[in-house]
């Protein structure tokens, strides 16, 4: 099996890894870094499920190489905050309910770190438009906008 | 809605917006789904299915695929046996479809695409499906029926089964009183030929399962389950010809079911057995692909219904007969879908003189089995819309021909007969069915908008719609739980209810804590997996919080009374001296002695159980109001309510979590969710860029209001399911608000879905019709 | 739907990426953002021998602008092209037109040249290349070359390049202000691809006449085409209701649309027509 070393920065911390060459980010994500939390959800880049954050921006990262990553800075859920030490979002989420199952969440929350990190001043069209590039079957979606709204407030008082 | 994250009145937690124990993990990655388990040693399989719909393997040929590096085995039918398991039937067993269940792999022929021929175990995922592709595989195609009047009309080699009664699998008539007699003496009839399409829920996470087979021990550990895990033991260790005892099935984070992912498909014998084969453990996940054509579908069926009424709109009685795709095989589910569409085509309705047939059709399509309120979501689109018709026939509103026709408080129990062979009597426990459609006609602005009722309004046609429905939930037969002080206090309830994402976890923790008065902070709940209990019954039905949270309660009930045991013991005072607050017993504001310290010298453990022969039925209604664009066929949804009674809300947040998340799901049913098959039996919809479900940008414009009028009288919660009534009247609704608002246009609708592209084509049929006329 | 296997370079040269175009003998492709190449090979329904990885080759994510030239580096992306404050002075049809792709984490990977390389009929970036006259600056061993978009991209999901070709960029000439354009699609959620579109532009003159009308109509045809009998309907003359009317009758009985699962193309013809008319009402309100 062909296998190509990566060196990468994720969630802060740097990691080397050995990879299939053909193994997407998220499966390097996911089995070889054991970061678990970015889920697999199509493999086809459609339903956001996977979406981590690379130098900056959010990808779907079932349609990247875990090789072209080498390099990158990847910011993924576990970057976001932990269990008793959440970051804003994921405190807003847990406020207004906005997951149920919890599978497409993660992709969802970098999703949105990365967009209001760009644009504490996103308006709900915005967030609804951004977010409608990741499928959720469980909520309808009413709570994740409500929650991204309130989670605003904290990217912005970051920004000034 | 916001959670709560301190409850009032200083420790109640039933009934309160807590925020979910769940999420600690969920939100910060540290759940553990399926696939993020390893094990050493551990191999993965992929499955090669059928891509051909009916046909005759001729061979199979591994030799190549073998020889790949890092492929370990392939297994076929000939490695199973001269016997192939079938999947049995878990619901709806009648006699006539046990010559139609599915073999847990093919052996002679193929019935449907995706159906597994074999299982390749390798190093890797990735190996085992270049494996796939190195399998040489001959099929012969036989004729394939990819609907129902294929099926109906099939001879000789259409015919999926060698059976007397070609692919019809079932035909039952059942009734209450004399619709004859009705039909005779009504002023007014009028029958319609509906449709209802192929969907499939679609969860965000597909199936997947890790099973391990301990040779020493001669034990096997099979996570990924879900749904009903004891039932699914109980067949797998018979397929095996293993004790259950033998046998774990283990529950962990699920990403969604509604009602697809928990059944027992032939993975679930596949996996484990090549995992007992190769004494190693064998990782399976379905990838987004395969589930479209493997996991079950649900949803589609034929309608001819009828209605006979007086002049005032009064119904008299109802005539239906359902005919049913069942796909290629009967699953576990059974009969279950076409048997509650006819069994919920009355409704929430007063109507006594009922006659319904069923007819259940095998075709070469992938298998159906239970979706989210199944049967009841086609059944109210089917009645609602007939409904209608019947209203503007007598000239009568729409809204008042419902509360002429509506079950009154005065009148429940209601008896609702025993339309189902396999079931006892219904009968709807409680509620006041005409209040709740006031307040979603309140909520809509029904009055103040009828003027805008097929109105064209910036290019738009408006249209305003009603859909009444009565559900049920809370199935039987019992549930089982246990609850336990751990050393250091704690409290580790064990439930057989399995979580797949509802919030069933926080539910049972709110039940726990207020009963053995502590903080929620302190227990853990346990679910779904067969090592917890001994028994155990699942989640389906909308019975988690009816069934495991009354049986929860139990539990906890007793285990506050062996509490109080050892501490009257422990403190030397009697029991009714001795209260339990904040994880104590204590004397009323003076001493008392912690759990931990009881826990330490007596063991302190209580099962708990809830049986139940009566269903408990939410009821209520939902109202659409719409703008259809004539030009392009496209609908926007101005406004949309539903409203429910659940007898009791253990937590507001979670129910209308519920409601607004079935809401949007069954909106996907009406106008984007629609498996498509050719005339071959081949399915079109391959990739999610082509099966599409609604985002955040397609119906923004919702709102749930839940009802807490009559408890029911059947649990000591006071519960009715609420997972399931938020999406069983939303394609009646809506599609009632698309039909009036295209009145003017002279178009009827009877069939679903209503994508732009069909909406479309039914307004240029009727206007060509219009203007020939 | 785990990836079959291949070999990888990431050049950092154009030449470099030739050399390995040459070396694969048809078998290797380029990628870029992936987006589209990633998921065909996750179906299997691709399987190159090698992936050349262009991401490195710093000359080809500009946008340079100069008097009579906008020239779009083959890796610039989506994102990058909606915020670029240049195309939207003097192409404003290009940030209008790629609006309408795909979702927030593709525009973040999504390219130019993948797109027009990639060549989806139902796609916004070869429509826009089409009806804007771009030109598109091919390079291979035997050098460079530059050919109009309307012949590059005349068969759908296959480009006029050899198979150890590579587009490094498409060209456009810069409007003036005195073009009038629309652009208007119909999908079915948003990011969806389209099921029929429009894109249009002219030039008005002193007496509020089009003048060098180019209309383009993609998803409701094979492949993006001008619809030269309707520019010819509208060339020289005064916009007004019965003209719209007429034309866009004229645009629903000429297009020749496809048939899916989606959309018949009945359906198809009936939606140009009235995308036709939302952009050329856009086009004439500006």
């Amino acid at each position: 099996m062909d296998k190509v070393n990566i060196e990468l920065v994720v969630n802060g911390r740097s990691v080397a890894a050995e990879v299939p060459l053909r193994a997407t980010l998220a499966d390097g994500l996911r089995d070889y870094l054991r970061l678990t939390g970015t889920h697999i959800g199509c493999e086809h880049g459609v339903c956001g499920a996977c979406t981590v954050i690379v130098n900056g921006e959010a990808v779907r990262s079932c349609l990247m190489l875990a090789v072209q990553a080498d390099g990158a800075e990847v910011t993924t859920v576990e970057g976001l905050g932990a269990p008793g030490d959440f970051g804003p979002l994921q405190a807003a989420f847990h406020k207004h309910h906005a997951l149920q199952c919890g599978f497409c969440t993660p992709g969802i929350l970098t999703t949105l770190h990365a967009l209001l990190s760009k644009e504490p001043d996103a308006s709900e069209d915005r967030i609804r438009d951004v977010v409608s590039g990741n499928l959720c079957r469980c909520t309808g979606y009413i709570s994740i906008v409500a929650a991204a709204l309130d989670a605003r407030r904290a990217y912005l008082k970051e920004s000034h | 809605m916001e959670a709560l994250t301190n409850p009032k009145d200083g420790g109640q937690y039933m009934g309160q917006p807590i925020a979910r124990i769940e999420d600690a993990r969920l939100l910060t990655g540290t759940a553990t789904f399926v696939d993020d388990l390893i094990v050493p040693g551990m191999l993965h399989a992929a499955v090669l299915r059928s891509s051909v719909a009916h046909g005759t393997i001729e061979k199979i040929d591994s030799t190549a695929a073998m020889a790949l590096d890092g492929v370990h085995a392939i297994y076929t039918a000939a490695d199973v046996g001269d016997d192939i398991p079938l999947i049995p039937i878990r619901l709806a067993p009648l006699p006539e479809f046990q010559a139609f269940r599915q073999p847990v792999i093919a052996r002679d022929k193929v019935r449907y695409v995706g159906e597994p021929i074999a299982i390749v175990i390798a190093e890797s995922r990735a190996v085992a499906e270049d494996a796939l592709e190195l399998i040489d595989l001959e099929i012969s195609s036989l004729e394939a029926v990819a609907d129902i009047s294929a099926a109906s009309a099939a001879q000789g080699e259409a015919c999926l089964f060698d059976q007397p009664s070609g692919n019809l699998a079932v035909r039952y008539f059942s009734a209450m009183g004399d619709a004859n007699a009705a039909f005779e003496r009504a002023a007014y009839v009028r029958t319609e030929r509906f449709s209802m399409h192929r969907q499939t829920p679609l969860p965000m996470e597909t199936r997947g399962l890790l099973a391990q087979w301990d040779a020493d021990t001669a034990h096997l550990r099979v996570i990924g389950a879900a749904k009903v895990p004891f039932f699914n033991r109980k067949t797998l260790a018979n397929m095996l010809g293993l004790d259950p005892s033998q046998v774990d099935l283990i529950e962990v984070d699920v990403g969604g079911g509604f009602g697809v992912r928990g059944e027992f498909y032939p993975e679930d014998f596949l996996v484990p057995f090549a995992s007992r084969k190769l004494c190693r453990p064998v990782k399976w996940i379905e990838d987004r692909r395969e589930h479209l054509m493997a996991t079950n579908h649900s949803r589609e069926m034929h309608c001819e219904l009828s209605m006979a009424c007086t002049r005032e709109g009064h119904i008299l009685g109802i005539r239906g007969r359902i005919e049913a795709d069942m796909g290629a095989y009967i699953r576990t589910n059974g009969g279950v879908v076409p048997a509650k569409a006819a069994q919920f085509l009355p409704g929430p309705y007063r109507i006594r003189d009922i006659a319904l047939e069923v007819q259940a059709y095998v075709t070469n399509k992938t298998p159906v089995g239970t979706y989210r309120g199944p049967g009841r979501f086609e059944a109210n689109f089917f009645r609602e819309r007939l409904l209608d018709m019947v209203a503007v026939d007598l000239g009568i509103d729409r809204a008042e021909i419902r509360r002429r026709n509506l079950i009154s408080e005065d009148q429940l129990p209601w008896d609702a007969g025993r339309l189902v062979p396999y079931e006892t009597r219904a009968a709807f426990d409680s509620g006041d069915y005409p209040q709740a459609l006031a307040r979603c006609l309140e909520e809509i602005g029904w009055a103040d908008k009828q003027h805008l009722q097929g109105a064209l309004v910036g290019g738009r046609y408006h249209g305003l719609g009603i859909g009444c429905f009565v559900e049920s939930g809370g199935a039987g037969p019992r549930e089982n739980a246990k609850i336990q002080i751990a050393s250091d206090g704690s409290i580790i309830v064990s439930v057989g209810s399995s979580m797949l994402g509802q919030g069933l976890e926080t539910v049972q923790a709110q039940i726990a804590a207020d009963v053995l008065s502590v903080p929620i902070e302190r227990i853990r709940v346990l679910h779904g997996s067969t090592t917890l209990l001994h028994e155990g019954f699942g989640t389906y039905h909308s019975r988690g919080v009816v069934m495991g949270g009354s049986a929860v309660l139990d539990a906890a009930k007793r285990l506050k009374e062996m509490l109080i045991e050892a501490a009257s013991d422990h403190l030397g005072r009697p029991n009714v001296e001795l209260v339990l607050k904040d994880g104590r017993v204590e004397i009323a504001g003076g001493d008392g002695v912690d759990f931990a310290t009881l826990a330490a010298s007596t063991s302190l453990t209580a099962d708990g159980s809830f049986s139940n022969t009566v269903r408990t039925y939410s009821y209520g209604s939902h109202a659409a109001h719409v703008a259809v664009d004539p030009r392009t066929g496209i609908v926007s949804l101005l406004d949309y309510v539903a409203v429910e009674d659940v007898g009791r809300v253990m937590n507001p947040l979670i129910v209308h979590g519920q409601a607004i998340g079935a809401l949007v799901q069954g909106l996907g049913g009406v106008f984007l969710d629609h498996l498509i098959y050719d005339s071959e039996g081949q399915l079109l919809n391959g990739s999610l860029a082509d099966y599409l479900v609604p985002t955040a940008t397609d119906f923004p414009q919702i709102r749930a209001v839940t009802l807490e009028l009559k408890p029911s009288p059947s649990n000591p919660l006071g519960a009715k399911g609420a997972g399931e009534g938020g999406i069983v009247p939303v394609a009646a609704a809506t599609a009632n608000a698309i039909a009036a608002a295209l009145v003017p246009m002279g178009v009827t609708i009877r069939d679903m879905p209503l994508s732009p592209a069909r909406l479309w084509k039914s307004i240029q049929e009727a206007t060509t019709v219009t203007h020939e006329s | 739907m785990k990836l079959p296997s291949f070999a990888y370079a990431r050049p950092t040269s154009v030449e470099g990426a030739i050399h390995h175009l040459v070396e694969g003998g048809g078998e290797a492709r380029l990628i870029a953002g992936g987006q589209s190449l990633l998921p065909m090979m996750a179906f299997r329904l691709l399987r190159p021998s090698m992936l050349v990885d262009i991401g490195a080759i710093e000359e080809l994510k500009t946008i340079t602008v100069e008097r009579d030239v906008i020239r779009i580096g083959a890796l610039v992306r989506w994102c990058e092209l909606e915020r670029n404050q240049v195309l939207m002075e003097k192409l404003p049809l290009l940030p209008a037109g790629i609006a309408h792709v795909a979702h927030y984490q593709i525009r973040n990977r999504g390219t130019v040249g993948g797109s027009l390389a990639h060549n989806d009929p139902a796609a916004e970036m070869p429509t826009l290349a089409i009806v804007c006259d771009a030109e598109i600056v091919v390079v291979g061993p035997a050098g460079s070359r530059v050919a109009p978009a309307r012949e590059i991209l005349s068969e759908a999901l296959s480009p006029a390049i050899e198979f150890d070709e590579m587009i490094v960029a498409v060209q456009f000439k810069p409007w003036t202000s005195s073009k009038r354009w629309g652009f208007s699609e119909i999908s079915r959620r948003r990011g969806d691809f389209a099921i029929a579109g429009i894109a249009l532009h002219y030039e008005l003159d002193a007496e509020a006449k089009m003048m060098d009308v180019h209309v383009a109509v993609f998803g409701a045809a094979e492949v993006p085409q001008r619809l030269r009998e309707v520019e010819n309907l509208l060339e020289g003359r005064l916009i007004g209701s019965n003209l719209i009317m007429e034309a866009s009758a004229r645009v629903s009985s000429i297009v020749d649309p496809p048939e899916d699962i989606h959309a018949s193309a009945d359906y198809r013809r009936a939606l140009a027509g009235v995308l036709f008319e939302r952009a050329l009402r856009e086009a004439a309100s500006r």
